[in-house]
């Protein structure tokens, strides 16, 4: 496998070449807390001024804030952390905040299916048995929520920072722990729930549509040369068999 | 309170295939129809169409066009002493809700069942003995042939636009189809859709170790296609959205482009969506049923529907529930074994392999719902002798891609890590370069697997839900090892780069992840009312004006689709009611 071609051109190409050189110093997360101490008053001034005063400290470096819907500072700092991790830039995609994984999760967990669309959620609330699937009494952003609380607390105890804290080998250390369930939850929260949800929503951001925010520039879908919203390969089956198909994958906002 | 309507004909519960094709064939004989659906209408020109239905999120994991969950769901055990409890969203089984059902996001597989599952029992007993079919294996004969179904296969056939190759007409073998096929009348409507690589090299295989390989009929048109009934169909365009979505070309038969406009074309026929059937009503002896009860979901107004005759054409889950939320025969018991509502409750098996060749490009994206090529030579070949492997039923195996989209689908080599730069690597190389061989296979009936109403969950609507109790048996892993074998040497004589090998199934039936959506039984038909719920025309042996239609009535699961019995059998059902019913309507077989 080739480094994917060029994507096609689109509003948020620019966002991998000023992001591709940056390692901010600055804590946006503190930055931001420091801003709500006069208050509530305060707080809802804060939102507003921060990315200034941070284009102000660091003009060129600093990546794009992200905007969140659901995430606390806290869980954001956790959630950029994690996906950085786990799809770290190197020559076949830019890292996972530069894919939009972050910010695929925090409108998938802000929106409908966060709050539990489609979910029954009816008690009485039993633990039952591994076979019988999903039986938390929380919708999958309140999970998130206790998830990553409870991540943050065993990295506490375990290296006395948070996640986003820990160098590379100490977050390693943790999401081996966390993806088989060798790390134990002291808030009673079971690990292989989180770890199932917080998986497919890292994959659901590297190759879903980038209507939803992730998957940015198409490169999850180049990384596997997956064509994207192209529906007529009826002549191609003969043309292409056994060839590579070319690599220009297409979103549903390009069609639209 | 509810609103009481005035009467009609007929009212259908539920209209995806079998609803569509009764309301049709019934409406056009004249009779007045009400459909209940609980879907909304959705259709392929607004809601089915380019680019918006390409979307994997939308419909495959969030399942856009599926039951939600949060208004009705079951709950699941593995055996009567766990403690049921909700499936809580959807995983292991899809039921569709939208007007057309699970018949808009099937892949269009068509099988013909044939005396094999139908005189199960009798064959098995006839060739291995009764001590052959395990004591609390309770299979039975359905009551019904090959040869009476065989016009209603060819006409369901006609009607969805099934691609494929006869391998038996009249007798006579056919180069290049299924030499095992019961024999057929007529060729397929249209010819195989164009093989892809995986199922090619899948074929040569197959063929070179003995096995008879032939292209999966599928209701994929290979070609631009008007039915008998004049309605038109698209040509395939291999898009890869084939499993889980509505087709935006026209090319997949489905029921909201063939049979529910042409009934909505027939004055006589009124669709009424968003209606959501929560029982159905009996006269005062319990001898017929008189209509049913429906809230409308747009506001939750309630309704009585009186009718002559109610047909069930539900999910095969639904239809079961309804007949236990309304009381309809007697609920089955698995510790005295009496009663039949809920018996008989089957599943599917199966086993599969992936094979990794660097550097040969699969391209998994191109594929329709039938592109791959299948073997029945451990299926519906009764040479194949059972005896020494000690079990009943079957499998076929098949190679090639149905719907291989990347959030779901990302083969790589066991051990590959799972995030990292490693990881990624691993997926950008295998992506293209994977191929998959599986087996499906059969479910026989288990004393211990069946439907009941929980004691404890309600739905939406404050009813209770209904209670699913199932597990494999000993005899379904020893045919899963079967299975894995054949597999795995089909496998390692294609010489993969890397091969993860297919495993049997021997853990206990999980709700997650998805497996199939072929639930079978629980209102199953038969010779005596004494075991079964329905006679062989479907209709029930307690009311003799109510008839359910679907997958339930399957006394056993085969290891085929269970769409093609399933459009057949609705077929049959329409002409025994239209034909004799009607003329003279009572039990159409005395008990």
């Amino acid at each position: 496998m080739t480094k994917p071609e060029s994507p096609r051109q689109d509003s948020v190409g620019k966002e991998s070449a000023h992001t591709e050189s940056a390692s901010p110093e600055f804590d946006r997360r503190n930055f931001l807390k420091g801003a709500v101490v006069g208050g509530a008053a305060a707080a809802s001034g804060a939102a507003a001024i921060a990315p200034e005063s941070a284009q102000a400290q660091q003009p060129a470096a600093a990546p794009e804030p992200a905007g969140y819907a659901f995430f606390n500072l806290d869980e954001a700092a956790f959630i950029e952390a994690l996906v950085d991790h786990m799809v770290p830039a190197d020559d076949l995609t830019p890292k996972g905040t530069d894919v939009g994984i972050n910010i695929y999760i925090d409108r998938a967990l802000a929106g409908a299916w966060g709050k539990g669309d489609r979910l029954y959620m009816q008690g009485p609330w039993k633990k039952g048995v591994p076979s019988q699937g999903y039986q938390l009494p929380l919708t999958p952003a309140q999970l998130y929520r206790a998830g990553i609380e409870a991540t943050n607390a065993h990295c506490r105890k375990t290296y006395g920072k948070s996640f986003d804290r820990l160098d590379e080998t100490q977050r390693e250390e943790v999401l081996v722990g966390l993806s088989s369930a060798k790390i134990n939850f002291d808030s009673g929260l079971p690990v292989r729930v989180f770890w199932g949800a917080l998986y497919q929503t890292v994959i659901e951001g590297m190759f879903s549509d980038p209507i939803y925010g992730g998957n940015r520039n198409k490169v999850g879908w180049q990384l596997i040369g997956f064509p994207g919203v192209i529906a007529v390969h009826r002549d191609h089956v003969a043309q292409y068999r056994g060839k590579p198909f070319p690599n220009k994958p297409v979103g549903i906002a390009d069609m639209s | 309170m509810s609103t009481k309507l005035k009467e009609v004909d007929v009212v259908i519960v539920g209209l995806g295939w079998t609803g569509g094709i009764l309301a049709k064939e019934l409406a056009e004989a004249g009779m007045k129809v009400v459909a209940l659906e609980r879907g909304a209408a959705r259709s392929s020109e607004n809601d089915y169409s380019l680019p918006n239905i390409r979307d994997e999120l939308r419909y495959v994991v969030r399942h856009d066009l599926m039951q939600n969950t949060a208004r009705d769901t079951l709950t699941v055990r593995n055996n009567p002493t766990q403690e049921a409890l909700p499936m809580r969203r959807l995983g292991s089984f899809l039921p569709g809700e939208v007007v057309g059902g699970s018949g808009v996001h099937w892949s269009g597989h068509t099988w013909r069942w044939t005396d094999m599952e139908f005189k199960v029992r009798s064959n098995y007993e006839e060739r291995y003995g009764k001590k052959f079919i395990p004591d609390d294996m309770t299979i039975q004969d359905w009551g019904i042939s090959y040869a009476e179904l065989e016009p209603y296969y060819d006409k369901f056939e006609r009607t969805a636009a099934v691609s494929g190759k006869a391998g038996n007409i009249a007798g006579k073998i056919q180069e290049g189809g299924n030499p095992f096929e019961a024999a057929r009348a007529k060729e397929y409507p249209l010819p195989p859709l164009t093989p892809i690589l995986a199922s090619e090299m899948f074929s040569n295989a197959a063929r070179n170790a003995g096995y008879h390989p032939f292209p999966r009929p599928s209701a994929n048109a290979s070609q631009a296609y008007t039915n008998p009934d004049g309605s038109q169909f698209g040509a395939c365009q291999y898009c890869g959205y084939c499993q889980r979505f509505g087709c935006e070309a026209n090319a997949k038969g489905s029921p909201h482009m063939t049979v529910i406009p042409l009934a909505m074309r027939s004055p006589n026929f009124e669709l009424r969506a968003n209606s959501w059937v929560t029982k159905v009503l009996k006269d005062s002896d319990g001898k017929k049923v008189t209509g049913v009860t429906y809230t409308n979901v747009l506001n939750g107004e309630e309704f009585e529907q009186p009718a002559n005759i109610v047909l069930l054409c539900a999910y095969a889950i639904n239809n079961v529930h309804l007949m236990l939320l309304s009381g309809i025969g007697q609920p089955y018991d698995p510790a005295s074994g009496a009663g039949v509502v809920g018996k008989n409750y089957c599943y599917q098996t199966g086993a599969s392999a992936t094979l990794f060749f660097e550097g040969k490009y699969f391209n998994p994206f191109m594929n329709a719902g039938g592109s791959n090529a299948t073997i029945d030579d451990f299926n519906i070949n009764w040479g194949f002798d059972r005896g020494p492997h000690n079990f009943v039923g079957a499998y076929n195996v098949g190679g090639g891609f149905n719907t291989a989209l990347p959030i779901g689908y990302r083969p790589v080599p066991s051990g590959t890590p799972q995030w990292g730069k490693a990881w990624k690597q691993a997926t950008a190389k295998w992506y293209q370069t994977a191929m998959v061989i599986n087996a499906s296979g059969s479910v026989m009936a288990n004393r211990n697997n069946y439907y009941d109403l929980d004691p404890t969950y309600r739905n939406a609507f404050g009813q209770p839900l209904m209670r699913m109790t199932f597990d494999y048996q000993t005899n379904e892993h020893r045919m899963g090892t079967h299975a894995a074998n054949v597999i795995n040497d089909i496998a390692k004589s294609m010489n993969p780069t890397k091969l993860n090998q297919a495993v049997a199934r021997t853990n206990p039936w999980t709700v997650v992840p998805y497996q199939s959506t072929h639930n079978t039984g629980g209102t199953i038909m038969g010779t005596k009312p004494s075991d079964s719920v329905l006679n062989k025309y479907l209709q029930s042996w307690d009311c003799h004006n109510l008839f359910v239609v679907g997958a339930n009535v399957f006394p056993h699961n085969s290891s085929y689709n269970p769409t093609g019995p399933v459009g057949a059998l609705a077929y049959w059902t329409a002409d025994a009611i239209k034909n004799k019913y009607v003329k003279n309507p009572g039990p159409l077989v005395q008990a």
